[in-house]
């Protein structure tokens, strides 16, 4: 018998049960709870935004109380436990090693072994009288109900896939509309996203933006310095733009921008993006240097962005392995193709008087 | 919002009415309404909708149902390609081998890439 840590910032108090003393939790999340979301979603210690597996109870659940089962990713716990307000219910929290509900269950960690693990080391069957869990949709890649009920003894009944349409599936008997089985990719969850991405470009972008600046002071008319504070500096605005491009306008303006496959979607925002950002510039076509070095960005840029926004098909909610690898196969060798000339041309203009 | 639709005609999802029991777990645990029952028999509506998790597969009792799962995540692919073992993430390349109750075999580790 495994149970959760009573000292998580998280429990307040405790239930004694037929299988020991079950760490009770509230509805409501506190700043703390807010302030751990936001930094998850800048990619700050997302990694390791766990809580305990096991057992726990919401408010002050009975015998006959509803078993939600969920990942033990924070952010996936107190999404649930929110949307829970005013009721009661037993949480069954899974060890997917901090992932989230569709990743882990993409992974098998949420899984039908660890489910089945789970219930015999939580004493659930001690706690209630029933043998009825209700887990999220999402969780369907990784878990075989058929398999569970004989492995376990327990049914498993799949809720909508958003945990906020919850309380209407419980009023309604336990019974989704098929709009809460329909998954979504709306604004506001493409918005929610960027911050991860942008940060882990950014990441990148910390180490090339330098190299790239100092890169920029060789070769010209002018001193090293003096080459570097013109060509340097307007490199590394390209080079933000072009993260801009794949890794702001991609996802927010997907439904809309043409094309089906991201990479085309980020090249498009890409072009566009370079276009901008080079007749802002004032284009100097007036010798071989500048023509060159502008002919660069607008192959570096389009490249950027359509391997950012490429990447951005794991976030998706929509995006099949297959059409991935298919996607990737012209892609890839493209961005890779476009950058090394863009790089290329880029340095050639440097030493072009 | 209209549905957000990927790539056409790339899905390896295969629906056999033959096995098929009607019982239904797929079209439930689908996402994006890919399956319907024709006359209690599973029948694939909207191929390019599907997105390869493997739910259906996953939850299907008889193996009417059947897809190569994976996570369509580019990052994903890339990782693999460059031999690179879970740099912190979720994704999963090969697809979990059949179906029920044994996920995640110990050999799957080396294919967890970094993503999501």
């Amino acid at each position: 018998m495994s149970l959760p840590r009573q000292q998580q910032p998280f429990v307040a108090g405790s239930v004694t049960t037929g299988s020991g003393t079950i760490p009770r939790i509230s509805a409501t999340l506190t700043s703390r709870d807010h302030w751990g979301a936001f930094k998850v979603r800048w990619g700050i210690k997302r990694m390791d935004y766990r809580v305990d597996p096991g057992l726990y109870a919401l408010g002050s659940p009975d015998r006959a109380a509803s078993v939600f089962v969920t990942a033990n990713y924070k952010l996936s716990f107190d999404c649930l436990r929110e949307s829970l307000h005013g009721r009661s219910a037993w949480i069954l929290v899974l060890d997917t090693k901090g992932i989230n509900v569709w990743c882990s269950a993409g992974k098998g960690t949420f899984g039908t072994d660890e489910l089945v693990d789970r219930i015999k080391s939580s004493g659930l069957a001690q706690v209630v009288d029933h043998r009825v869990l209700i887990l999220p949709q999402l969780a369907g890649p990784g878990v075989a109900a058929h398999a569970v009920k004989k492995l376990s003894g327990f049914e498993v009944v799949y809720g909508p896939i958003r945990a906020t349409d919850l309380p209407a599936f419980l009023d309604a008997g336990k019974k989704a509309t098929r709009a809460m089985r329909r998954g979504t990719f709306t604004t506001k969850e493409r918005i929610v996203l960027i911050p991860v991405e942008l940060v882990s470009a950014l990441k990148t972008a910390a180490i090339l933006a330098p190299v790239l600046y100092l890169l920029g002071g060789l070769g010209g008319p002018r001193g090293f310095w003096a080459n570097a504070s013109i060509h340097g500096s307007f490199a590394v605005l390209c080079l933000l733009s072009a993260i801009v491009a794949g890794c702001i306008l991609a996802p927010l303006l997907l439904p809309w921008v043409p094309g089906r496959a991201f990479s085309l979607k980020g090249l498009i925002l890409g072009m566009i993006t370079a276009l901008i950002v080079e007749t802002s510039r004032g284009l100097d076509m007036s010798h071989w240097s500048g023509s060159i070095e502008s002919a660069a960005w607008l192959l570096l840029i389009p490249a950027i962005s359509a391997y950012l926004a490429m990447n951005f098909t794991g976030a998706s909610t929509y995006t099949s392995l297959s059409g991935v690898k298919k996607e990737m196969r012209w892609a890839l060798p493209l961005e890779i193709a476009a950058g090394v000339a863009g790089l290329g041309l880029w340095l050639v203009s440097r030493f072009v008087a | 919002m209209k549905r957000l639709i990927y790539l056409k005609d790339v899905v390896t999802l295969q629906a056999d009415p033959d096995r098929c029991v009607g019982c239904g777990m797929c079209l439930l645990v689908c996402p994006h309404e890919v399956l319907s029952l024709v006359a209690k028999r599973v029948h694939v509506d909207n191929r390019d909708a599907c997105m390869e998790c493997g739910a259906c597969s996953q939850n299907c009792p008889t193996g009417a149902v059947t897809v190569d799962s994976g996570v369509g995540c580019a990052a994903a692919v890339i990782n693999s390609m460059l031999g690179r073992e879970s740099s912190s993430c979720c994704c999963v390349i090969e697809p979990k081998k059949g179906s029920g109750s044994s996920a995640a075999l110990p050999e799957k580790d080396s294919q967890r890439t970094g993503c999501c």
